[in-house]
């Protein structure tokens, strides 16, 4: 290039970025909500994609997925209600068998009317080794479904499992469609047709899922006549294309649903989780597996403070799966920020600071790595500020980042920082997290945790059929917990959602860990109501 | 030229095995493990035995060899098995996509080749003006410029500030049926940014080639007998300045598909790149594999068609062999 190109080259960059940086002081346009909610639209945004929209393979399997009804379905306070059966379940006096009443007159979506057979079909094909359904170690405890006539359906379970009603709001599919094609790979897969509140009308995979009212709907159609989702996985053009008003809603993390605070015509919804962040504390690692680390740790961490700063406030802190908010929690087993009391804990038990002020006990130094999964900034600075106020009690935490692929290998010896949590029953999480014989089985219990009180409480509480048995059995694994700490729980994560302002009847649900297509306020898209 | 054709033909077969051979290899390499890709989240609570079962089911427990030989002989037979990632027969998934990627290349390739071919002829008519000057440093510098960058930028300045062309999808988010309407307003943008970032190649070869002939005799002699300039510089000088760019069609091919996979992601056109993406995360092997064969397919093909043009166009050249 001559000098002289160079030159002109300079000077044509110059003018570009200043016809840019001119347009970029017009004002962007102004959304245009307002006219799509009279005509009965609403367009939200979400971060994730299902793989697939077949009930077969999971979809749906907490629950309300638009397209489908399970058995039961769950209400805005948690509760169980009926939904394709037509009342709460029967249930024999040693809790191993469950009769379910169907709801009458009830069609799918193409016409042929829903039945028994569904219902033994949905529940077979899911057991079934050939279908590849990720989730279908929840339903562990059937033994054998049956029709008895075409308005009844049985379940007998292998062991008495009190929570079983919770997991029988997985979607039912019709077999007269779903029999015939391949379960992993056919077009129901992509196609999907239920007896739900809305009918599928597109689906361009990582572009948008739409839906329209089902005019049928046996609860009644529904006023939200055409409803999509959008995929758009980046927090920002989320944000930006709410902000354009391409979009009426969308989940945002904290930082970004702050810059819609207190703005006319928007709403903010938080909705509170079971969704967890925790530290693995491995029983197979000299330091980790100590008892007086691991209670050390769980006095030393400062969660007010993870949830002020990292959270914005937009959380809890967490003293186990359970949620301090819920009916399940132990009162009285919250552990309150106390360094000092930490560094009692250590001394007594031996670990005397080094040199370098690490504390050493027989030689071993106390350091341990702590994994997080890599490009998820949440856990990263969770991570992060574990292993300073690990620090300060003398506790050397290395933090790493990793891909589960590198992770899992590593779990046995390493700590890790994980997320989860499921709503609904305290079995839920409690059994996979801290049954010692699911350790190292896939990612559940993940710390090898093995506490006989624990396992004992666990098992009690799985099988009784009275509330206060079972209350009394998840106190006492708290309480367990409190004396020795398999995991050190830090907070549990409000779930943030900025919707546009024009219908009246939105809420939120207690959401799950992961972002299913039916959290947030759209959980009860199918009731909201114009704005008048 | 048949028997060019013919040669080529046959030696685009054992290409193909060692490319999806090479597929299957560097996949099974791979850190990813494509049952954990394929249960996603709803596997970090699964247990062990149900993962197995899914391994099992998927035919990912099997040698690397045994799944190649598996996929191939189904392959020739017309059936290129299932995606894992998509849930669908990979048939199916390549029928609803490849359309709407085709779209997107020929009109990128259209707007770089005209646009490349009138500036190459009318820089090359005033070699060292004003206009050689600002198109030739512009086209060096987006050849620096990465293709997602030009989308990043034009989503920015077009959807963003200005507001006047959607930013993304193959139509307006609200809307669930396809109107060509819509299609072509969506179109623009990465058309635009796919055809821009091929176009640097076009317009230097065209800028060069051109400007070589009209130094040659029979422009000079052309132009002294009095013709027309137009007539000098299409008739004469732009027939034999065009030489070069044929090669260059067929060489722009991968470039065009590398382009279009970045292009397509950025502006979540329903293309088949979104899927390639996926395909090579998730270790999904079947539908890597095909994707793979089409590309290969598309790049030999490229080649040949090059070839051919050149063949036609300087009988001096002549048909390999």
């Amino acid at each position: 290039m001559t000098a002289r190109s160079i030159r002109v080259l300079a000077a044509a960059t110059l003018a570009a970025a200043l016809t840019i940086s001119a347009a970029a002081c017009s004002n962007p346009g102004s959304g245009t909500a307002g006219n799509k909610a009279a005509k009965g639209t609403v367009v939200v945004g979400i971060a994730y994609e299902p793989e697939s929209l077949s009930p077969l393979l999971g979809y749906g399997k907490d629950g309300n997925s638009k397209i489908f009804d399970g058995l039961l379905a769950v209400d805005g306070e948690m509760k169980l209600r009926p939904a394709l059966a037509s009342a709460l379940p029967e249930v024999s006096k040693d809790g191993l068998t469950y009769t379910y009443k169907l709801r009458q007159g009830v069609k799918f979506s193409d016409g042929k009317p829903f039945g028994a057979k569904d219902v033994v079909f949905t529940y077979r094909t899911i057991l079934d080794k050939k279908t590849n359904n990720a989730s279908k170690t929840e339903l562990d405890a059937v033994k054998d479904i049956k029709a008895t006539g075409d308005d009844t359906v049985v379940f007998t379970l292998k062991y008495p499992y009190a929570p079983f009603a919770e997991r029988t709001v997985v979607p039912i599919a019709p077999e007269h469609i779903a029999a015939g094609q391949d379960v992993n790979t056919g077009d129901f897969t992509t196609k999907p047709i239920g007896t739900g509140p809305y009918v599928l009308t597109g689906w361009s995979k990582g572009e948008k899922i739409s839906f329209k009212a089902n005019p049928g709907y046996w609860g009644g159609a529904p006023k939200v006549k055409k409803f999509t989702m959008a995929i758009i996985k980046d927090d920002d053009v989320r944000a930006t294309r709410l902000r354009s008003g391409d979009l009426d809603g969308a989940i945002l993390p904290p930082n970004l649903a702050k810059g819609f605070r207190g703005e006319n015509g928007r709403k903010t919804y938080a909705a509170t989780t079971y969704d967890y962040r925790t530290v693995t504390l491995p029983t197979h690692n000299k330091v980790a597996g100590d008892t007086a680390v691991r209670r050390a740790l769980d006095v030393a961490v400062d969660r007010e403070t993870m949830v002020d700063k990292i959270l914005e406030g937009a959380g809890k802190p967490a003293y186990g799966p359970v949620p301090t908010d819920s009916e399940w929690f132990a009162e009285g087993t919250e552990r309150t920020h106390d360094i000092a009391r930490a560094k009692k804990i250590l001394d007594d038990a031996g670990w005397k600071p080094g040199k370098d002020g690490i504390r050493v006990k027989d030689g071993v130094r106390a350091t341990f790595p702590l994994w997080y999964l890599s490009g998820d900034k949440l856990r990263q600075e969770h991570a992060l500020a574990y292993a300073s106020d690990a620090k300060k009690a003398g506790i050397d935490i290395r933090t790493e980042a990793g891909t589960w692929e590198v992770i899992e290998p590593r779990m046995k010896d390493d700590a890790v920082l994980a997320g989860g949590g499921a709503p609904g029953d305290p079995d839920f999480d409690q059994y996979l997290l801290l049954k010692s014989s699911l350790g190292g089985d896939g990612f559940n219990n993940m710390a090898w945790y093995d506490n006989k009180a624990v396992d004992t409480a666990l098992e009690k509480g799985r099988k009784s059929g009275t509330k206060a048995v079972r209350k009394a059995a998840y106190d006492t694994v708290q309480r367990e917990l409190v004396k020795n700490p398999g995991y050190t729980f830090l907070t549990h994560i409000d779930h943030l959602y900025v919707v546009g302002d024009h219908w009246d009847g939105l809420s939120t649900q207690v959401e799950p860990h992961d972002h299913g297509l039916a959290s947030g306020p759209w959980w009860n898209v199918e009731d909201w109501t114009p704005k008048k | 030229m048949a028997r060019m054709t013919g040669r080529r033909a046959l030696l685009a077969a054992p290409v193909l095995l060692v490319v999806t051979f090479g597929v299957f290899a560097v996949a099974a390499a791979s850190p990813f493990d494509p049952v954990k890709a394929y249960t996603g989240t709803a596997g970090l609570t699964a247990s062990q035995e149900n993962l197995d079962q899914i391994r099992a089911n998927l035919g990912v427990d099997q040698p690397l060899v045994t799944r190649w030989w598996n996929w191939l002989t189904a392959a020739v037979s017309g059936d290129f098995g299932d995606s894992s990632v998509m849930r669908q027969p990979v048939a199916d998934v390549i029928a609803e996509r490849i359309g709407w990627s085709a779209l997107l290349a020929a009109t990128a390739f259209a707007v770089a080749i005209l646009l490349g071919t009138v500036l190459g002829v009318l820089a090359a008519r005033r070699r060292g003006g004003w206009l050689d000057r600002c198109v030739s440093s512009a086209a060096y510098t987006l050849e620096a410029a990465p293709a997602f960058w030009l989308g990043l930028l034009a989503i920015w300045f077009f959807a963003l500030k200005l507001d006047v062309l959607p930013a993304g999808g193959l139509t307006d988010t609200a809307s669930d049926v396809v109107t060509a309407g819509q299609v072509a307003s969506h179109l623009v943008l990465p058309a635009a940014v796919l055809g821009i970032s091929q176009l640097p190649w076009f317009f230097l070869y065209v800028r060069q080639g051109v400007a070589d002939a009209l130094d040659e005799d029979p422009v000079r002699g052309a132009r002294a007998r009095g013709l027309a300039e137009r007539t000098v510089l299409l008739g004469h000088a732009l027939r034999s300045g065009m030489l070069p760019m044929l090669t260059l069609i067929g060489s722009r091919v991968p470039e065009l598909i590398t382009g279009a996979l970045l292009v397509e992601t950025v502006f979540s056109w329903p293309g088949i790149a979104a899927a390639t993406v996926q395909a090579a995360t998730s270790v999904d092997f079947p539908l890597l594999a095909a994707l793979t064969v089409l590309a290969t397919a598309a790049v030999l093909l490229g080649n040949l068609l090059s070839d051919l043009l050149y063949g036609l166009a300087d009988p001096r050249v002549g048909f390999d062999g």
